[in-house]
């Protein structure tokens, strides 16, 4: 197989981020030049920073299952049903009208546990399909998404299950000073990923197994086990988008936020992310994502159609993966 | 490989299982009137999928041809419609695949020329003209179609009372299926090009080194996959009787998922079309016979689920037990 986009060496990796922030920038200066009185507002950041977290995690988990050269098509599906495992622990432990005292709080916390714990599970049954049984991981994902969206839709009968502890929507809809909280839940996130990925050594090993998986082996590097905690680590990070998502629509609901799943794939490949593995940062997906967000503000803003918006996204992919694949084959004495 | 861990006996074997314990729990739902709405629900899913085998065939993968399918089907009603063609069949069959066809050379591009991995490609290629036909062609609901295809939605095979009493139709549209089956067996099994298919999904490099087009065998491939999904597409709103640009994007999991169950891996090389077939007719029971068997339809998605996981668990386990043996 040939190899696709951010497959080079460091200086083409840091290229890569130059080009992603010029873009993010250009974007950020065009709509601020063609709508300054509505996009470049406070009232445009804040809505903007409530609307690109959840997609921003769940990319976040999907540039890590790149990185080791799988996907995961069952982000959505992990979300969701950790999401309405936790609204259950909610609706049951406090009623809606609770006010906010300790034991309102002790539930909430609670219902965040049990999520990013149906997560680590839910990612851990990929992480089997995957490295134990040998299950490509698009079909692996594909199967065990499909299975968890079931599972969301057998236990609410296909309904949302709303009337959540006023407290809860501070997830979703609070601030911390000026800066809403969703931003702050992906700040933490995608610090904790960037950290796991520079600075650990498993972080370096996912780098290795997705370069070269038979060479990572030869070296000594368990595989499987590392397949296995970077699905593990998916489903967490899914998790955690899942509640923010279900925090802000103040119910949870098997089929919410379907179209993220293009988009996270979407973005982790625009924000560099090699799909064969071995190549990708955080850094990327943040710009990809800030670039994103800027375009569908000020597409909204200059009133064109959310279909356009799905337009120019599919554009931009073929063309950044375009453009780089052409650059590559010019370097001479690099590709056959 | 012996009979037992072939893909298409254990699919045979669960889409028998199903059938005989819908017929045990539910006799009067057996009949031949049911097996006819079954083909008739599993035309367009067929049709789809025997396009996917292709793909998969050759080691890629096509996520976007329920947009280009639902391209070329809102494309060519509203053209119809606009000139006044509404009276032949041939006309639109002809148009959608040519659609469909011009389509798939676009994702051919990027797949043949640029080299680019085929998901993402696709997944970019499903935006891009899903994004399209509603910023620009149209997101209104034609519900006055052409009377060509309302015609040919009428127009049955063979209909009558079956011998154990029921009623059954069989819709002309099922010949398109035959068809298609036809054809891409013809070219699978009958043609170097064929060989050239199978041999591009077992080794690009191995392909290329014997002095195969690969190339132009792949352009091949999208296109055809394209011109089948355009016809996919003009049977879908012909039987629905109504042309809706939101329809068919969302299913090409749901095909992929059968092409799978038939036993074509992703890998490439791989995959038969009796195999694909039956992946659908089990997809189409299943949806059918769950609700017969009084299990809730909540519970779909999970057998479907299971299922791939199943379908595809057991042959990798069962490579993965060879390799350690070897």
């Amino acid at each position: 197989m040939s190899s696709g986009v951010g497959r080079g060496s460091q200086a083409q990796e840091r290229a890569h981020l130059i080009r992603l922030a010029a873009i993010a920038v250009a974007i950020f200066a065009l709509m601020s030049a063609l709508r300054p009185e509505l996009f470049f507002t406070a009232a445009n950041f804040q809505s903007m920073a409530f609307q690109f977290p959840e997609y921003a995690i769940l990319s976040l988990a999907m540039m890590l299952a790149m990185l080791t050269g799988g996907i995961d098509l069952s982000v959505i599906g992990v979300a969701n049903l950790s999401g309405i495992l936790a609204a259950l622990v909610l609706t049951a432990l406090a009623p809606e009208a609770a006010g906010t005292g300790l034991d309102v709080i002790a539930v909430i916390v609670l219902a965040v546990v049990v999520s990013l714990a149906a997560g680590a599970i839910c990612g851990a049954v990929n992480g089997i399909a995957i490295a134990a049984i040998g299950i490509p991981p698009i079909l692996a994902t594909l199967g065990t998404g499909l299975m968890f969206k079931g599972i969301a839709i057998v236990i609410t009968e296909g309904r949302a299950v709303v009337g959540f502890p006023d407290a809860f929507a501070f997830l979703g809809n609070g601030f911390v000073g000026p800066v809403p909280v969703p931003v702050v839940v992906f700040a933490f996130f995608a610090a904790v990923l960037a950290f796991i990925l520079s600075r650990t050594t498993f972080g370096l090993r996912v780098y290795l197994m997705g370069t070269n998986a038979l060479a990572a082996r030869f070296a000594g590097i368990d595989n499987a086990w590392i397949t296995l905690r970077t699905y593990i680590l998916c489903g967490v990070f899914s998790a955690a988008a899942g509640l923010v998502l279900m925090s802000r629509a103040n119910s949870a609901k098997a089929d919410y936020g379907e179209s993220y799943l293009l988009l996270a794939v979407l973005i982790a490949v625009l924000g560099g992310t090699n799909p064969y593995g071995g190549f990708g940062r955080v850094g990327g997906v943040v710009l990809a994502v800030l670039s994103l967000q800027f375009l569908s503000s000020g597409f909204n803003m200059l009133q064109i159609s959310n279909f356009a918006k799905e337009l120019v996204w599919g554009c931009t992919l073929l063309l950044v993966m375009g453009l780089s694949e052409v650059r590559l084959r010019r370097r001479p004495g690099k590709r056959q | 490989m012996s009979l037992l861990s072939r893909n298409e006996t254990l699919v045979s074997l669960i889409l028998v299982g199903f059938i005989a314990l819908t017929a045990i729990v539910e006799p009067s739902s057996f009949t031949v009137g049911t097996f006819a709405d079954l083909l008739r629900n599993g035309l367009v899913l067929g049709i789809l999928a025997i396009g996917v085998l292709l793909v998969l065939i050759s080691g890629g993968i096509d996520v976007s041809f329920t947009a280009l399918a639902a391209f070329a089907m809102y494309f060519t009603t509203k053209t119809m419609i606009a000139m006044g063609l509404t009276d032949s069949m041939a006309f639109a069959f002809v148009m959608a695949a040519t659609v469909g066809i011009l389509l798939g050379c676009i994702n051919g591009f990027f797949v043949a020329t640029l080299k680019l991995p085929t998901l993402i490609v696709t997944l970019g290629t499903l935006a891009v003209f899903r994004g399209f036909v509603l910023t620009f062609i149209g997101t209104d609901l034609v519900s006055r179609v052409p009377s060509a295809m309302r015609d040919f939605s009428r127009s049955m095979l063979a209909r009558g009372d079956a011998f154990d009493g029921s009623f059954y139709r069989l819709p002309s549209a099922i010949l398109v299926l035959v068809a298609a089956v036809a054809v891409t067996a013809f070219i699978l099994y009958r043609t170097q090009l064929g060989r050239n298919i199978f041999a591009l999904g077992g080794s690009v490099e191995a392909a290329t080194r014997i002095g195969i087009p690969v190339v132009k065998t792949q352009y091949f491939v999208y296109a055809y996959v394209g011109a089948l999904s355009g016809i996919a597409g003009i049977v879908h709103a012909s039987l629905a009787r109504v042309a809706n640009p939101f329809d068919l994007v969302g299913l090409e999991l749901s095909v992929i998922a059968a092409v799978v169950l038939g036993g074509a891996r992703l890998s490439g090389g791989t995959g038969t079309i009796t195999g694909t077939l039956l992946g659908v007719a089990l997809i189409v029971v299943i949806n059918n016979s769950l609700i017969t068997l009084g299990i809730p339809s909540t519970w779909q998605n999970v057998v479907i689920g299971f299922l791939i996981l199943l379908g595809t668990g057991l042959p990798a386990w069962q490579a993965r037990r060879k390799e350690r043996a070897a």
